[in-house]
């Protein structure tokens, strides 16, 4: 390549790259906005909301008022929402995860009868909508009388097909069968090559499959939604939503507006700094599933 | 020596683990699939063949409910609206994350980390939260859109309205869910493995014929079951259209997706066994629509 060549090319790599991060700019822009009006929103008072810009703070900063007000309506009930939260997020995640890798390891390790049947049983669930699937269970539920009770949120959480999946995938690229052959040649039993070989080796994705399950627990509305009746046994999604319909009937809610953005503004932000703090498993375990598929 | 070794192996019961194995792994996740995906299953299939009848209790009618679903027209408004949806949001949110996939692969712009991860970040809101937050942006009074479009003399667009509500929509499922499928995207490109990329720089393809004409159509399969998930998670639509009804009481009706009519079928009409009937249906749809999709995608392939 001549150099009259080479400085074409850089003149053209240095245009295309202002163009291009240009343009990422401006969508990280979009994907900005909604979080910072999130944190402008819930720094006003109820009526700046309506008489300030959106996407700027006012002058009367009243972030501290509206987490007290957010902390102490109905005696408080916005903790127990984030108390309940995270305790159904966090057992329906471990359990989820931890018979997501039991189910990929076998499915990934192993050949027997009944696999394709099972994998296809498995992949066809995720089909199923979830009208079709919670309001029976709620009925069979009430019949034992077991709903609105956090086993009813949490015992059904316990089934992430998508956790399978990724285990499955990440497990088969992971540990090779020639590592499981030698622990074999070794004498060892099945469940002890697992538990003191195969798990130490699958523990990233076994993270990745812990905070997906996380997040759709966290995430999920429609379970809770229907499964329970006392809002001090929601999670924050409920809740919130609840506070949100109350504040924009008017029925003496007007005071309401802020403090729903305030209560979602304490609840991402936790969230938000999990993930960044833990991208390199979420980064790394999405890729192992997307490549595999 | 020898057989003390081959004592210490014992055959026969390393092949019987070996089978019994995959089962006993299986039991937890098998058990609580049973107990919470097919016996809720076929409880909602044995009660979409009864209905409540005038006096007393519940009656045997068969394939009833069925039939008077599949001519219910609010059913197929509903599936109408989805599709609608589906076609608006899958293609604008794949393509965009295609292109943004393909830009941080290619390595051309500053900041790569910075901009994969915060495109990522709506993820983590959940779709309530994503919902509230973008309906006050969507808000006449208080929301900044209107705010700014009557600064300049113009009115505020009304964003929930008939013509705009699905594009509203549309809007916050591209909010969360791009990065997600970006990430994928990228995840796959990377794992194209370089040597592939010397060999074509040296054959002299620009960097945007490599990414277009070879990296692309290596990723087509990764895209193909983005693409399904995208159709089976569209056409459950219920937590976005079901909250933005607070203020858009006469746009989003009862029956407005099929997730939404089997709802309030249930817990507010009381008719649980119509409702089981109308959640079959849906699955159906979802089932058919994903397989014509894979159908006529693998055709394509082929050829």
């Amino acid at each position: 390549m001549s150099i009259v060549g080479k400085s074409a090319t850089s003149a053209k790599f240095r245009r295309n790259r202002w163009l291009l991060t240009a343009i990422l700019s401006l969508y990280f822009i979009y994907t900005f906005m909604p979080l910072f009006y999130v944190i402008t929103a819930a720094t006003k008072s109820n009526q700046d909301l309506f008489s300030t810009f959106g996407l700027w703070l006012a002058e009367d900063f009243q972030l501290w008022e509206n987490l007290k007000t957010l902390f102490t309506i109905q005696d408080g009930i916005f903790l127990k929402w984030m108390a309940n939260t995270a305790y159904y997020s966090s057992v329906s995640a471990i359990g989820a995860a931890l018979f997501a890798t039991f189910a990929g390891y076998a499915f990934a390790k192993y050949s027997f009868f009944g696999k394709k049947l099972m994998l296809a049983l498995v992949l066809g669930a995720v089909m199923i909508p979830q009208t079709a699937l919670v309001i029976p269970m709620f009925l069979m539920l009430s019949n034992l009388g077991l709903t609105n009770t956090s086993l009813a949120v949490i015992l059904p959480s316990l089934v992430f097909p998508p956790g399978v999946f990724l285990m499955w995938a990440y497990i088969d690229d992971a540990i090779s069968n020639e590592l499981i052959e030698a622990g074999r040649v070794d004498g060892a039993g099945e469940f002890h090559i697992f538990s003191s070989i195969a798990f130490r080796m699958l523990m990233p994705g076994f993270a990745t499959v812990l905070i997906l399950a996380f997040v759709a627990s966290w995430n999920n509305y429609f379970l809770p939604l229907v499964m329970l009746i006392k809002p001090d046994m929601f999670p924050i999604t409920v809740g919130l939503a609840q506070l949100y319909s109350t504040a924009i009937s008017g029925t003496g809610g007007v005071l309401l507006f802020t403090v729903v953005m305030t209560g979602a503004l304490v609840s991402i932000v936790p969230v938000i700094a999990a993930f960044l703090l833990m991208q390199r498993f979420w980064q790394g375990g999405l890729g192992a599933g997307g490549v595999k598929a | 020596m020898t057989e003390r070794a081959l004592k210490a192996r014992p055959r026969n019961r390393v092949i019987v683990n070996k089978t019994i194995a995959p089962y006993l792994f299986l039991v937890p996740f098998a058990l609580f699939f049973v107990a919470f995906l097919i016996v809720p299953l076929i409880y909602a299939f044995d009660i979409s063949l009864y209905k409540k009848a005038m006096v007393g209790g519940v009656k045997f009618v068969g394939a009833d409910n069925y039939i008077k679903a599949f001519a219910d027209p609010k059913f197929w408004e509903g599936v109408g609206v989805l599709f609608k949806f589906a076609f608006l949001q899958i293609p604008i949110m794949v393509a965009t994350a295609l292109l943004f996939a393909l830009i941080l692969d290619s390595g051309v712009v500053w900041a790569k980390a910075f901009f994969r991860i915060s495109f990522f970040i709506p993820y983590a809101v959940p779709a309530v939260i994503a919902t509230l937050i973008w309906s006050y942006l969507y808000g006449p009074a208080y929301g900044p859109i209107g705010q700014t479009a009557r600064f300049l003399g113009y009115e505020a667009p009304d964003f929930v309205s008939p013509e705009w509500i699905l594009g509203s929509i549309a809007n916050i499922a591209q909010w969360q869910y791009m990065g997600y499928n970006m990430i994928i995207y990228f995840a796959a490109l990377q794992a194209i493995p370089t040597d592939l990329e010397e060999a074509s720089v040296v054959d002299g393809a620009s960097a945007f014929a490599f990414a277009t004409r070879i990296k692309l159509p290596m990723i087509v399969p990764t895209i193909i079951v983005t693409v399904v998930f995208s159709i089976i998670g569209s056409l459950q639509l219920f937590t976005e259209p079901f909250l933005i009804q607070n203020m858009a009481r006469s746009v989003i009706n009862s029956n407005f997706t099929p997730n939404i009519y089997a709802y309030n079928l249930t817990f507010v009409g009381q008719q649980p066994n119509y409702a089981a009937a109308i959640s079959f249906l849906l699955g159906g749809v979802i089932a058919v629509v994903s397989y014509v999709f894979m159908l006529v995608v693998n055709r394509r392939n082929d050829r």
